[in-house]
């Protein structure tokens, strides 16, 4: 496992407003902020960075080089969101840096022991301003837990 | 543009109307994996589900996150959140019917800005919790 604060290779990330219609209809959304012409510059969705998985490549993980996790095993704990002023609208070029942030373990009850890790992703604009920030927590657990 | 239904600030305990959505099918799933590009074969391959240890593939927690998300923003605007974090308790399954609901919690001014703190849940038909949400809204 790699160290708390390890950085990955920063990449770029266009909110796009295809892209942005795509995720909310997938999020079942009907909102017309999310399907307006491109030219208006719609909103994205608040979980919308969650698709900045087509804009990583493997050295931007922070864990790029290190053994890969059990995918089995892993199960998202948590997951959060914060935009100084709204989430970006489509047109926006984003320039996105993930560290790690804590990692710790616990004794899970159903799972055995747990490993919690943190993924932190700035999202800057142009100017070098903090657009989003995305903290996602997963958990890696000794068995399968079905409840 | 505001596109969010709420016409004055929202008081504490203030409550949007639940939201009970179809049951949940894999094509759901498959549709936000597309989307997010996430493809954890977890959430729709029923052999790699198995060979886990699990009944069936299970829901990915993102999806109903997101749906949360629009459904809280659909209430006080797109472009007024401000901060939105989930927490991931029961898993969700393909079949299951989940009921979002957000109430307000706090209202609070923080410079010039009036903040709207909202506790946020989507809950399986058992009463079982899927997640806990909490959001902040600048209105």
């Amino acid at each position: 496992m790699s160290e708390e604060g390890t950085k990955g290779k920063p990449y770029e990330m266009i909110v796009e407003a295809g892209k942005v219609r795509e995720f909310a209809r997938a999020a079942k959304s009907k909102n017309p902020a999310y399907f307006t012409p491109p030219e208006e510059h719609p909103v994205s969705p608040v979980t919308f960075l969650a698709s900045s998985a087509f804009w990583s490549t493997p050295e931007s993980s922070p864990n790029f080089g290190a053994a890969p996790p059990n995918m089995e095993r892993i199960l998202h704990g948590e997951q959060e969101f914060t935009f100084p002023n709204g989430p970006p609208k489509a047109g926006t070029v984003l320039t996105a840096t993930t560290s790690i942030g804590k990692q710790y373990e616990k004794e899970g009850k159903r799972g055995g022991s747990m490993k919690f890790s943190e993924l932190i992703t700035e999202f800057r604009d142009a100017d070098g301003n903090l657009v989003a920030e995305s903290k996602s927590t997963t958990i890696e657990t000794g068995k399968a837990t079905t409840e | 543009m505001s596109t969010g239904t709420a016409t004055k600030t929202p008081a504490v305990g203030d409550e949007r109307e639940p939201f009970t959505d179809k049951p949940l099918t894999i094509t759901d799933f498959v549709r936000y994996q597309g989307a997010s590009g996430d493809m954890n074969p977890i959430h729709h391959d029923s052999e790699f589900a198995a060979k886990a240890g699990y009944p069936t593939p299970f829901a990915v927690g993102m999806l109903q996150a997101s749906v949360l998300g629009t459904y809280v923003t659909d209430w006080l605007g797109p472009e007024n959140i401000r901060r939105f974090k989930v927490q991931f308790r029961e898993q969700a399954w393909p079949g299951d019917v989940l009921t979002y609901t957000g109430k307000v919690t706090d209202v609070r001014t923080e410079g010039t800005e009036t903040l709207v703190d909202l506790e946020l849940a989507c809950t399986r038909q058992t009463g079982g919790v899927h997640l806990k949400g909490w959001a902040t809204f600048a209105v």
